[in-house]
């Protein structure tokens, strides 16, 4: 491979770097208003995020980005294609991130909620001063987790043209016609991302542990 | 013509696509489990370094994306003179690629579990292998089962991908169907149907090797987050 080829491997890997992140950025605070939305237990409300959750951790990735991108100008809502990868990750993870979220809202002591109370806090403020600050804390290992499998999925995409990592190293090969070391590079590139993050968790993870004492 | 009544006419396409999906899907998920099973019983009984070499093997795999992993035995590998056809390359990746994963979960239990068990057996004559089959395996894969269950359905949405690397399978004969009826809407809300209920079926199948669980003494917590 050569100098050309390693900057436009780097290209596709950018793409995929920036098209992830602006979709965790969405997607973790999605997930949070969902689970909060669960947890308030408004009847019709409450099934459908069931039904959105169950129904995204069962979508392959490759067949809702092709839904949503070819399916949407459809609806008369024209998406150029990189609106139409970030929307179907964003939605993806945010089903995931729902339930990382509701786990810990679950978990979070109610004695607190009621302590709260008693000094006269309102709902909202609880929430924003009492519980978010904890149950961020007991979430972001989950939510670092879900992020290692978004970078996973994230190949997808490549099936509506657009050049990201994985797809890149077609590009790559159609010019050099040596396949294998662009692959190869792609493939050493996500294990270094996908390393990070996961040792990121477990440090998280051992952070979260020590304050729950 | 109705846009479902086309679809209607083409089902055969669609069909044949589910098929496949779920050959691949179902051969690839029992192969995978049963590879997975003697590579916890090689990381736990044999040498310490081949035992890290294989966990080394298992974690690198768990690092990479799947499609990123099939690039490589469907347009990599040929450099090195090793070919296959889409259909091989396609089980051979969703084969070794789970495998991983399935062997870091029933590793992980492994941990759980105590070890007076094995010592029971031994003193009863079990050989080490009818030892892991008859009395570690099964507990293994009753205590593990939400988080096998996820794995399982990950593999089921592992498939698709495949459709990029040319194999018909249901993703991609919804794709084809649509683009030549343009019928979006409706091909690929069926074939999203059809994904979702194979993977309501594998939960209901994971529910019930729950309750077995539960009978057995074996109980687990329910935490079915992702992956």
């Amino acid at each position: 491979m050569d100098q050309a080829a390693l900057h436009t491997l780097l290209l596709g890997a950018w793409t995929t770097a920036w098209i992830s992140a602006v979709a965790v950025a969405g997607g973790v605070p999605l997930g949070l208003a969902l689970a909060l939305l669960r947890e308030a237990r408004i009847p019709v409300v409450g099934h459908i995020i069931v039904l959105y959750v169950s129904l995204g951790r069962a979508t392959p990735l490759v067949t809702l980005v092709l839904f949503i991108f070819v399916g949407a100008p459809l609806l008369g809502i024209p998406l150029d294609r990189y609106t139409a990868a970030i929307v179907t990750l964003l939605l993806n993870t945010a089903a995931f991130n729902a339930e990382v979220w509701r786990a810990a809202i679950r978990s979070f002591p109610h004695e607190q909620v009621e302590a709260a109370r008693a000094a006269g806090m309102t709902r909202v403020l609880i929430f924003r001063r009492i519980m978010l600050p904890q149950i961020w804390i007991t979430s972001l290992p989950g939510l670092v987790n879900e992020m290692t499998f978004l970078i996973k999925a994230s190949p997808a995409i490549g099936v509506i043209g657009i050049v990201d990592l994985t797809r890149v190293t077609n590009r790559i090969s159609a010019i050099t016609y040596e396949p294998l070391p662009p692959i190869l590079v792609a493939a050493a590139l996500y294990m270094v991302a996908i390393g990070t993050l996961v040792r990121l968790q477990r440090l998280l993870d051992a952070r979260a542990q020590r304050l729950a004492m | 013509m109705n846009k479902w009544e086309i679809l209607w006419n083409h089902r055969e396409m669609i069909l044949g696509g589910f098929k496949s999906t779920l050959v691949l899907f179902g051969v690839s998920a029992i192969a995978a489990f049963l590879l997975s099973s003697l590579i916890v019983l090689a990381i736990r009984t044999g040498r310490a370094p081949f035992g890290r070499v294989v966990r080394g093997v298992v974690d690198g795999m768990r690092m990479l994306p799947f499609l990123i992993y099939a690039y490589l035995l469907y347009y990599g590998l040929p450099s090195l003179g090793i070919r296959f056809d889409a259909w091989t390359a396609g089980f051979i990746a969703l084969i070794t690629y789970h495998a991983a994963y399935f062997a870091e979960i029933l590793r992980g239990t492994w941990a759980t579990l105590s070890t007076g068990q094995a010592e029971a057996a031994r003193a009863h004559g079990f050989t080490t292998f009818m030892m892991y089959r008859r009395i570690i395996l099964p507990q293994l894969v009753l205590r593990a089962a939400p988080v096998l269950g996820n794995q399982v359905i990950i593999c089921l949405k592992d498939t698709a991908f495949l459709s990029i690397i040319t194999v018909r399978e249901l993703t991609a004969a919804a794709s084809a169907v649509q683009s030549q009826y343009f019928i979006p809407f409706e091909a690929f809300i069926v074939a999203i149907g059809l994904y979702w209920l194979t993977s309501m079926l594998i939960e209901a199948l994971v529910a019930r090797l729950g309750f077995a669980a539960e009978r057995k003494g074996l109980g687990y917590k329910l935490a079915a987050v992702r992956r």
